[in-house]
C-alpha cells in the first residue's frame, strides 16, 4: 500500500515537472518504492530473496543516477537550461 | 512497533508529495532526503536492519550528494550568493527539520524499546541475506557487477571534456567577444546588399 501511494507519487512528479533534477528524483522515488514492494514482500513471507532484489535495484539506481546527472551536466552546457522540453529532439 | 512503522510511512508520504511540488531544487532535496530516511525506519520496521542501513548510506549519502554536487555546478555564478541567502532562510528547513525530529524521535523510542520486543514481523538479518545473495543468487551478482561497470564507463564518457570540444567552446567563447569588439566591421560585412556585385 505504501509503496503503491510512493510509486504513484514519483510517477506524478515525472509527469508534470519538466526539470530534468525533479525527474531523476522521481525516478529514484519510484525504484524505492519498487524496492520498498520487495522487502515488504520477503519479510511477509519470512525470505532473504526481497532484499537481495533490493540490493539489485539499489545498484541499478547507482548506476542509474550517475549517468543521469553527466547527462544533465551535458544538457546544462549545450542548453544552457534544465528543461526536458529543450531536448526533446534527437539527432540520428 | 506498528506504530513506529506508520508514523514513518506518514513522514514518507508527506515528504515525497512536499518534494513534487517544490519550487527549488534544494528544498526538494531537503525533503527528498527525509523521505529516505523514513523509508529506512519502514525498513528496519520490517525486519531488513541491513537494508535500512544500506538505504541510510547509498541513497541518502551517496546519490544525495550526487545530486548536490550536479546543483552546485548548475549554479556557479551571481546566483550562488541568492542561493546562499535563500538557504539561511528558516522557512526552508523548518519543515524537513520538524519531520527529521521526528524521525530520531522514533529511533530514539526502538534503541530505549526492551530488546527483545519483537518486530511486526520476523526479522531476517544480514546473515541470510549474504547466503542468499551469494548463493542462489551469485549470477545476478555477477550481472550487478557488469552494470555498475557499465555505469562508471557511461558516466565517464559523459562527463569527460573532449581536447576538441573545449578549445571550440573557448573559440566561440573569444570569437564571440571579437564579434562584439568589432562589431562594426561584421556588420559592415553583413548589411552589404547581396545584389550589388
Amino acid at each position: 500500500m505504501l509503496a503503491a501511494i510512493l510509486f504513484v507519487l514519483g510517477l506524478i512528479g515525472l509527469l508534470t515537472r519538466r526539470n530534468v533534477i525533479f525527474t531523476l528524483m522521481s525516478i529514484e522515488v519510484m525504484l524505492n518504492a519498487a524496492g520498498l514492494a520487495f522487502v515488504a514482500a520477503g519479510a511477509r513471507w519470512g525470505q532473504a530473496d526481497g532484499q537481495v532484489m533490493f540490493l539489485f535495484i539499489l545498484a541499478m539506481a547507482a548506476a542509474e543516477v550517475s549517468v543521469g546527472l553527466a547527462l544533465v551536466l551535458r544538457l546544462h552546457r549545450l542548453y544552457k537550461s534544465v528543461n526536458i522540453d529543450d531536448a526533446s529532439t534527437l539527432k540520428g | 512497533m506498528v506504530l513506529t512503522f506508520y508514523v514513518a510511512a506518514v513522514i514518507a508520504v508527506i515528504c515525497t508529495a512536499l518534494m513534487i511540488t517544490r519550487l527549488k531544487a534544494v528544498h526538494a532535496l531537503l525533503y527528498l532526503v527525509v523521505s529516505f530516511l523514513a523509508l529506512a525506519t519502514v525498513f528496519y520496521t520490517l525486519g531488513a536492519p541491513y537494508v535500512a542501513v544500506l538505504e541510510v548510506i547509498v541513497y541518502a549519502g551517496a546519490i544525495m550528494v550526487l545530486f548536490v554536487f550536479v546543483m552546485m555546478m548548475l549554479n556557479i555564478g551571481d546566483r550562488a550568493i541568492q542561493i546562499e541567502r535563500a538557504w539561511l532562510d528558516p522557512k526552508a528547513w523548518i519543515g524537513p527539520g520538524i519531520l527529521a525530529a521526528i524521525l530520531l524521535a522514533e529511533l530514539a523510542y526502538i534503541l530505549v524499546a526492551p530488546a527483545g520486543s519483537p518486530g511486526i514481523v520476523p526479522e531476517v538479518g544480514p546473515k541470510e541475506v549474504g547466503i542468499a545473495l551469494f548463493g542462489p543468487y551469485l549470477l545476478g551478482v555477477e550481472l550487478v557487477s557488469m552494470l555498475l561497470l557499465a555505469g562508471i564507463v557511461g558516466a565517464y564518457h559523459l562527463g569527460w571534456n573532449a581536447p576538441g570540444e573545449v578549445e571550440s567552446l573557448y573559440a566561440m567563447e573569444s570569437s564571440r567577444q571579437r564579434a562584439v569588439v568589432s562589431g562594426d566591421f561584421v556588420r559592415a560585412g553583413v548589411d552589404r546588399p547581396t545584389d550589388t556585385p
